[in-house]
């Protein structure tokens, strides 16, 4: 079943935040962000600003009725900046005006006196001059110090990830206006609704139950809207509040990107002991996160890279650090993978380094030490059910690896301006939140007197497919027809204390509850149907809209069941509550069972490199998945195709650049480029792994959302190996991404000659 | 006021002139259909249809409408995804649907725009120009497959497409509303707009200026460059190319007396920008904005081109090579602008090349571009032009360059040789686009590039030994 939004989406008729018809007397708000990178605010004149026609207020830290405080899980985030600045474009005011014309031309005239402060923006002087957002965090398995003798090859050497700008294609945005009683409603463009309504309740004062956040759809998210859509929310909700109108904000492009954060850069050093047949038997990594000016998520996001940086891989001897670095940049936050990509990327340059320096190919690293059944992950979780061999097992009889690696040496030795290369990505990636607190949903569903059915829940529908998934296993725990389902917006009042829609956890945990609420509903169903048929309620079913008795057709349709039980009274509204069950982590030894099940899968890319002009396109992506028993396969490819297609920009051209002193420069799509069409893999050719699927998945399908990102790493690994073949002196270094610049600089460096 | 055809609807404006077509469909109309991305023209989530009287019948083209100004509107039917909603989905929506070439679904009434362009269009649809018909649509989420997959759909649906009429062909399978069918005739009732007062500067295209001053001009009346006929078409005279400067880009690629100066003009072109925006974009604004890495500037520049200027009363000419003065300075006085550019058209085209690389190969501003036009005297190189971009404050001719290689034998010693008199003649700086080092580094394998390219096979250039 495809997204029930799909139609209205190719007819142009969804409506997004900015589509709501705006009520009459709105105003608009445009954000005065700090010109400075590091300060301390001397002087801030409106003046000018608050006689540009058309302006109504300007909003400051002086103007929040409760607390300036936004911090999702430590408070040490400003709505509005008070005495100092620590990023450029950090909020200092909110114009608001008749019109966005007006209020963005009030916000030029806006005058801020600074006193500048030495700004940073690298995570190591960071952690040099001990600036932490939070303590650090280190994992450890086994003996490292005295497995290093053990060693028949040590390496170690440096990696280093860049950051990632979302892109979402619908900005941040908001609209809130008073509602009777003191009471605001916000439209907002959040992943976490109880967020904003908590945040945004904590700001004006407000008790929650005054706070209503209601979300339709997102035009996109990616994790940069789990968090980091709550300032604007609230920005909108103050102002409407104070002002009572209604207020809408949305973020031109480049306000968006100058004043969000963004995936975390990493910087990592490794050290990697193998035995003389490939096992890796040590691995010890310090990882310096460029965490920005504010904790935002960054100990969370902290907490998945230390959970998976052995990847797919079974080490027995682990030391895994990470340092939450405080730096003058916008606050980074959640995306996609969440610091997994980051930890993974590490440990795979610790294996290219050594295949390079061995002088054999990755996989054969790979290959030998992957994870198997009762192997325990170094955060003490046993692994269960691991399906890495099988994967990797899967796509080598699929598609012959050794044949690629051949044709790819075929090709090469022809020595045309072209190399090929050729990378194995192999993913491990668990399922729940890490925080085993938030691993919880409730559904609310209504059976209208009609038949209809409607559906709230707490998971938010960004694109990822969530309601179409939703819907399907409505209809089959319903067994109705797909029209009788509506899927309602994720609304705070009937749905409440939701986690965010993230960890690809939202079909998982709201899907589950909403079977528990289907379960209770159709047993009353049930019972109702038993009476008016003079059976056992054990002998009904329910089948394509009829109500059968030991599998017999009888005349009781569903739409005449449901009518007899509203008219006996029956209660055809039921909320379900579901808790993910057996997960723990013990945060003060760092061991426990943080996950439900863990996600397998393993890919080879090819790319096509011109060595004349540093050009290169990703010729082929390979993969077999573990899906489980995939329930949408159209959307779990989707999620697939998609998420394969940013990790490879992550790893190639999507670069976030700033200048030294903390000025963004990469502040529009002219600047910042993310794959057009051109750039998809010429070829992407996926196959399920075809298992039964874990029992706490939804219907047995595993969660998507972000595992096949990673496959996309093994772009940078396939490009450095086509860059070797070309220029064969050439050390390999690991600073991702790895642009065109960087790869015709490399082509042609001679420094090791 | 500002009169066009908006879907099935007649509409006149006294909005100012310059505000962008985008906000007056979404804010004033409230035709939410088309989204706002960016307004830059580098996402296409804003893309409309536009549609140009032509004799009895109306052509159509994509537009990115954040960057078109109202008054280029003028006279023309504007086509958003609410004015081919049919009723039922047409082929390119049900290929969408079918394919599940949606997600968020925020890009998709851009890419449904920009594929009902291209079954609107006059030429053969193909998988290939389906998908060139998007390249200028970012999508975050479907990681594109399943858009190949749909375009495949689409190119088959519309195998049959009557060339000669594909408006009428949709309307008459149910394909696009009928109203399509008055539009010729309505548009024709539209008068065009007065002469505009003296002193008012025009606007070309708009996707420079929209994206610099796009709330100055949001209150100012501008004029638009495109209803001035003198300025349109590409034609010969005398032995010259006559290219009128507000010729578009995608005129420049489709013209086949181009193409027989320039054989490989198509490939060049679909690195510029994307369809949308050549379809807007300017020749002579690409010049005027005197970007020091324009594309159609480093083309023109290698093509030796002279530039005619006028103020309405006076004209003169300008070589191309000395109207950049400095970075972003032109030789241009108060109150002239650009009328046409002109250069050699000749039965034997001298051998060109344009190379350019950037950080994505397409709709992308280029780190370094360059280009070359040389004759061969015998087994020498006569006369040569070479040029680049992004290696200099302005679009740079590569004068001693050109001189050295004057006269010299086509091998890699000649090349090696004149890459150090290229290293002399540059002076990139690090930004962006690129480090300084990179850009020298890029240039010098720009300049093989062209070689090798034209001259396949002669030069005993190992690229790996370099």
């Amino acid at each position: 079943m495809n997204n029930p939004d799909i139609i209205s989406h190719t007819t142009g008729r969804s409506q997004y935040l900015d589509d709501i018809p705006v009520l009459k007397n709105t105003l608009y708000g445009v954000i005065f962000g700090s010109p400075s990178t590091h300060g301390k605010i001397t002087d801030l004149d409106l003046s000018a600003a608050l006689v540009v026609p058309g302006v109504r207020r300007i909003f400051t830290h002086e103007d929040i009725p409760g607390k300036n405080d936004i911090g999702g899980i430590i408070p040490d985030e400003t709505l509005f900046a008070v005495d100092e600045v620590h990023y450029r474009g950090q909020p200092v005011a909110l114009v608001v005006a008749d019109t966005e014309q007006a209020a963005r031309k009030a916000v030029k005239l806006i005058k801020m006196a600074v006193s500048e402060l030495e700004p940073v923006t690298d995570p190591r002087q960071a952690a040099a001059k001990g600036h932490f957002l939070i303590p650090s965090r280190t994992f450890r398995m086994g003996d490292v110090a005295a497995a290093w003798d053990a060693c028949e090859h040590i390496f170690e050497g440096r990696a280093d990830t860049g950051g990632q700008e979302h892109l979402y294609l619908e900005t941040q945005g908001a609209y809130s206006y008073p509602s009777d009683n003191g009471c605001i409603r916000i439209h907002s463009s959040t992943q976490g609704p109880t967020l904003v309504q908590k945040v945004a309740a904590r700001v004006l004062a407000l008790p929650m139950n005054r706070v209503e956040v209601d979300v339709a759809r997102l035009g996109g998210a990616f994790g940069g809207k789990e968090d980091q859509a709550t300032f604007v929310a609230v920005m909108s909700a103050l102002a409407a509040s104070l002002m009572e109108r209604p207020v809408k904000i949305t973020l031109s492009r480049s306000d968006d990107i100058r004043m969000t954060g963004k995936r975390h850069p990493y910087s990592a050093d490794y050290r990697i002991g193998l035995t003389g047949d490939y096992r890796i038997v040590a691995y010890q990594l310090v990882m310096y996160q460029n965490g920005g000016a504010a904790a935002d998520l960054s100990s969370a996001i902290m907490e998945r890279t230390l959970f998976h940086s052995t990847n797919a891989y079974f080490i027995p001897n682990t030391e895994v650090a990470v340092h939450s670095c405080r730096t003058n940049l916008p606050p980074n936050t959640a995306f996609r993978g969440f610091g997994a990509p980051q930890g993974m990327f590490m440990i795979e340059a610790a294996i290219a380094r050594a295949a390079s320096e061995l002088k054999i190919p990755a996989r054969v690293i790979q290959q030998a030490n992957f994870l198997k059944d009762n192997d325990m992950f170094q955060y003490g979780q046993v692994a269960m059910d691991v399906n890495i061999g099988k994967c990797f097992t899967a796509l080598n009889k699929e598609f012959e690896i050794d044949k690629i690696e051949k044709e790819i040496a075929e090709f090469n030795s022809r020595r045309t301006i072209y190399r090929k290369g050729m990378a194995l990505m192999p993913v491990c990636f668990g399922i729940s939140f890490t925080n085993t607190s938030m691993n919880h949903a409730r559904a609310l569903v209504h059976i209208y007197q009609d038949g209809s059915i409607g559906i709230s829940t707490g998971a938010v529908e960004m694109g990822q497919g969530v309601n179409a998934r939703l819907a399907r296993v409505a209809t089959g725990a319903f067994s109705v027809a797909p029209e009788r389902i509506r899927i309602e917006t994720t609304n705070t009042t009937r749905v409440a204390n939701t986690s965010p829609t993230a960890a690809s956890t939202g079909a998982d945990l709201n899907g589950n509850a909403m079977l528990i609420a289907a379960d209770r509903l159709t047993g009353r169903l049930k019972d109702m149907a038993s009476q008016l048929l003079n059976c056992a309620p054990r002998e009904v079913s329910l089948q394509e809209e009829r109500v059968l008795v030991n599998g017999e057709q009888t005349e009781l349709t569903w739409e005449k069941l449901v009518r007899e039980a509203f008219l006996m009274r029956v209660a055809l509204s039921e909320i379900g509550h579901y808790a993910t069950p057996v997960i723990y982590f013990d945060k003060t030894r760092e061991k426990g069972h943080p996950f439900i099940y863990h996600v397998y899968g393993t890919a080879v890319i090819t790319v096509l490199l011109d060595c004349l002009r540093g050009r290169y396109s990703i010729e082929k992506v390979l993969l077999v998945h573990d899906f489980g028993n995939s329930h949408n396969p159209d959307i779990d490819m989707g999620q697939v195709e998609g998420g394969i297609v940013q990790g490879i920009g992550w790893m190639t051209m999507e670069e976030v650049a700033f200048s030294k002193d903390g000025r963004m420069l990469t502040d529009s799509l002219s600047t910042y480029k993310v794959p057009d069409i051109y750039s998809a893999p010429a070829v992407l050719e996926c196959r399920a792994l075809g298992t039964e699927g874990p029992k706490f998945a939804l219907m047995k399908s595993k969660a998507i959302g972000e595992p096949p990102f990673m496959y996309g790493i093994g772009a940078f690994f396939a490009l450095q190996n086509a860059i070797k073949a070309f220029n064969p002196a050439w050390t390999p270094d690991f600073d991702a991404p790895l642009t065109p610049e960087k790869v015709l600089m490399r082509l042609y460096d001679r420094n090791n000659q | 006021m500002v009169t066009f055809i908006l879907n099935d609807e007649t509409i006149s404006t006294g909005k100012p002139s310059g505000s962008s077509l985008l906000d007056f469909i979404r804010y004033d109309m409230g035709l939410t259909g088309t989204k706002t991305g960016c307004r830059e023209g580098d996402c296409g989530a804003c893309t409309v249809i536009v549609g140009t009287a032509d004799g009895d019948r109306v052509t159509y083209s994509s537009a990115v409408s954040c960057l078109m100004p109202l008054v280029n509107a003028h006279g023309r039917h504007i086509v958003t995804v609410e004015g081919i909603n049919a009723g039922k989905l047409s082929a390119v929506q049900r290929a969408i649907v079918d394919h599940s070439a949606t997600q968020c679904g925020f890009c998709t009434p851009g890419i449904v725009m920009s594929l009902t362009a291209e079954s609107l269009a006059a030429r053969k649809t193909t998988p290939e120009t389906a998908i060139a018909s998007v390249s200028g649509n970012i999508c975050r989420c479907t990681g594109y497959k399943s858009v190949e997959r749909a375009t495949e759909t689409i190119a088959s649906a519309l195998a049959d497409k009557d060339l000669s009429d594909p408006v009428r062909w949709l309307v008459d399978r149910g394909e696009l509303p009928a109203y399509f069918l008055s539009i010729a005739e309505r548009l024709s009732m539209i008068s065009p707009l007065p002469p505009e007062p003296a002193g008012v500067r025009g606007i070309g295209g708009g996707t420079d200026l929209m994206v610099q001053k796009a709330d100055l001009l949001a209150e100012s009346d501008s004029v638009t460059y495109i209803e001035k006929n003198e300025l349109k078409g590409i034609r010969a005279d005398n032995g010259r190319c006559i290219i009128g400067a507000a010729v578009t880009t995608s005129e420049l690629g489709h013209s086949e007396m181009l193409k027989k100066q320039l054989p490989d003009l198509s490939s060049y072109i679909q690195l510029i920008a994307s369809e949308p925006v050549r379809n807007m974009a300017t020749v002579g604004g690409n010049i005027v904005n005197a970007s020091p890495i324009g594309d159609i500037s480093v083309i023109l520049l290698a093509l030796n081109a002279d530039v005619i200027l006028t103020d309405a009363r006076q004209e003169r000419t300008v070589p191309l090579k000395d109207l950049f003065l400095a970075y972003k300075k032109l030789d241009m006085r108060e109150g002239e602008y650009i009328r046409h550019i002109s250069f050699i058209c000749s039965d034997d085209p001298p051998l060109f090349s344009f190379e350019k690389v950037s950080r994505r190969t397409h709709l992308d501003i280029a780190s370094v571009n360059s280009a070359i036009s040389l004759r061969m005297k015998g087994d020498t190189i006569g006369e040569c032009h070479l040029t680049a971009g992004g290696v200099s404050p302005v679009p740079l001719c590569l004068k001693k360059t050109a001189l050295f290689l004057t006269g010299r034998t086509v091998s890699s010693e000649t090349l090696m040789q004149a890459n150090e008199v290229i290293q002399e003649e540059i002076s990139p700086i690090s930004d962006v686009r690129g480090s300084e080092e990179y850009k020298r580094l890029l240039l010098r394998q720009l300049f093989f590039a062209h070689f090798l390219k034209l001259f396949p096979g002669r030069l005993n250039l190992k690229i790996d030994e370099l």
